[in-house]
């Protein structure tokens, strides 16, 4: 029998499969007995969730696409016709349209987890910076799926949006020029949106797979932000987190439902149920919801390429940040002053996206001139500062010792997955 | 893509430090490669350009005579809106006192317009900022604080030459190429 992976797995036909392809004992090891901080909390909940989300796009998407035309004259009818005449194409719609918020609700509280718990410092550096790829490609197929409808928004969000590259110097127009296909937002437009829009989901799969594989070399974070030191520091992931995880999704299919269900146009915009009109302008446009405070960096500078360069670092200094981040230690909790300023940041978010959903005049454009100065400041100068000289609260011994009221002794339930991990 | 770090690992079969055939036949192998990616890369990339029945859309003739002073039509070139503004003695004066005044983007009524035909102002109607269509062309329309055009997207305010004077946007309205056929009629593009 050389050559052949020695399964442990009782069923002949799983074991007769396995030796030859060891996908059941990868599963095993990677959710299975795949050793856990034992001390997680919810918000270790919305990882499965995108995912689950992820998946959910995909596979409405691909039964929309059964139904979509990708052509000026009739991508917006096609569109009614999946709301009128397709068996559940209403469903399906709503399910995608709701989703795509729903994905960003989900992510952006991934990345507030991942920055309250520091968990984008040594040794997650590449797994956080997977992260903010990952975060890019949402945007782009976000931006691309909104343009499908062919609605006002669609076409003048595309129109804004893909102006932004003639902010470039010399190559700008040309950028523009090919990105449309011809002098203006149009049909070629339209049918590249549509091939992109298929793509990138499945590029977006490819990476999350690298952000796994990459998460199951250094292992979770924690709440505690320490190093998990023995087997009494973690749990097999199965039950005890595919468990918790389920509790997290029932919750996240409520809240999906309500949206689905009672307020599926509730985070759209009106305007888009007209169909697009090169000539007329809506009177304000405004990008979806989850792009609002980009658009505010954006409007907040009155040049046009420094608004665009502004609007890209704001992600870029993200990819930055394990190392803008001076602090050794990881969790807010034993960081008295970043735990308030991490808050502070949310609120800037907040305002910042408040700002970007506002007429660019007035008080608003001064709110997001502050909002965007402090939003840089805290990352490229506040947190390089503030790890030098912040007094951080004693850290626990270990995981166990913090949580468990024995103080970490050796406990039944976590021993009986000791055996399965050597094997 | 080989790269120069494989080197190293060759020098045993020649004994040394020096280049060796091994070292050569590497890098031509790669800059082959290259060229070859290249090649194939290059008609993907230029297949999202525009394409020749797009290209051949790319002139329009408009018939002027039924435009009276002060009215302005819209019409379009590839897949553009064009303003076309037949503009009125006052409004050419008002564009001429504005030749010297604050320009963002400098230019002279008269570079912006045919000789002898200043009543006559063509310019592409996508505001230079970020590509919506500014409000004024019709008389009921808000023209801004200059007489020309106004942007609602970032309130960007054009005068009647077509020229930026106030807002975020960093260049005049474009004045697309075009020629008079005869009195009343021209040929955009």
């Amino acid at each position: 029998m050389a050559g052949l992976h020695k399964s442990e797995f009782e069923n002949p036909v799983i074991n007769w499969v396995d030796s030859r392809l060891p996908i059941f004992t990868m599963l095993q090891k990677e959710y299975g007995v795949f050793p856990t901080p034992r001390n997680f909390n919810y918000f270790w909940n919305f990882g499965a969730l995108a995912m689950i989300n992820l998946v959910i796009m995909i596979a409405t998407g691909i039964f929309l696409a059964m139904n979509y035309t990708a052509h000026k004259d009739m991508a917006f009818d096609s569109v009614e016709r999946i709301m009128r005449d397709v068996n559940w194409g209403w469903l399906l719609r709503y399910v995608h349209a709701n989703g795509a918020s729903m994905f960003f609700i989900v992510v952006y509280i991934h990345m507030f987890r991942g920055l309250y718990y520091g968990s984008y410092k040594t040794p997650r550096e590449l797994l956080w910076i997977l992260g903010v790829i990952i975060m890019l490609l949402m945007m782009a197929t976000a931006f691309m799926g909104y343009v499908l409808p062919w609605g006002q928004m669609s076409y003048w969000g595309a129109t804004v949006i893909t102006n932004l590259f003639s902010a470039f110097p010399l190559v700008g127009e040309h950028i523009v020029t090919w990105l449309w296909g011809g002098f203006s937002v149009d049909n070629p437009t339209l049918n590249r949106f549509f091939s992109l829009h298929y793509l990138l989901p499945f590029v977006l799969v490819g990476v999350v797979f690298l952000h796994i594989a990459a998460l199951h070399i250094t292992g979770s974070n924690n709440p505690l932000g320490i190093d998990v030191k023995g087997p009494q520091d973690t749990l097999p992931f199965h039950p005890y987190y595919t468990i918790k995880d389920s509790v997290g999704i029932c919750v996240y299919f409520i809240v999906f439902a309500l949206f689905v269900f009672f307020a599926p146009n509730y985070l759209g915009h009106a305007d888009n149920y007209i169909p697009a009109n090169p000539l007329v302008t809506p009177a304000h446009i405004v990008p979806e919801w989850y792009f609002l405070p980009f658009y505010a960096i954006l409007r907040s500078v009155p040049d046009k390429l420094g608004g665009v360069l502004l609007m890209f670092a704001s992600i870029g200094v993200l990819a930055l940040l394990p190392w803008l981040d001076t602090s050794p230690v990881r969790s807010a909790r034993f960081r008295p002053v970043y735990r308030i300023l991490i808050i502070v940041l949310v609120v800037t978010c907040v305002v910042l996206g408040v700002c970007g959903g506002k007429p660019a005049e007035g008080i608003w454009v001064v709110l997001s001139r502050i909002a965007t100065a402090y939003y840089f400041l805290h990352f490229l100068v506040i947190l390089p500062v503030l790890g030098k000289f912040e007094r951080t609260l004693p850290l626990p011994e270990s995981i166990s010792r913090a949580v468990l009221p024995t103080g970490g002794g050796p406990l039944p339930g976590g021993a009986a997955a000791k055996p399965m991990e050597k094997a | 893509m080989a790269d120069s770090a494989a080197a190293p690992q060759a020098a045993p079969h020649a004994g040394g430090a020096e280049v060796t055939k091994r070292d050569f036949l590497k890098l031509v192998t790669a800059a082959g490669a290259a060229v070859g990616v290249g090649a194939i890369v290059w008609p993907l990339v230029d297949s999202m350009n525009p394409s020749a029945d797009v290209l051949a859309l790319s002139s329009t003739t408009v018939d002027l005579a039924p435009v009276t002073a002060g009215q302005a039509i819209t019409v379009m070139w590839r897949g553009k809106p064009v303003f076309v503004r037949h503009r009125t003695p006052e409004e050419i004066a008002k564009a001429k006192v504005d030749d010297k005044g604050r320009l963002p983007d400098p230019a002279l009524d008269a570079a912006r317009v045919k000789p002898g035909k200043e009543q006559w102002l063509i310019v592409v109607g996508i505001c230079t900022h970020l590509g919506c269509v500014p409000l004024g062309n019709r008389s009921t329309e808000v023209r801004g604080e200059y007489g020309g055009w106004f942007c609602p997207c970032h309130g960007s305010h054009y005068d009647t030459s077509g020229r930026i004077r106030q807002g975020p946007a960093p260049a005049n309205l474009a004045v697309p190429p075009y020629a008079f056929e005869g009195d009343t009629k021209i040929k955009i593009g």
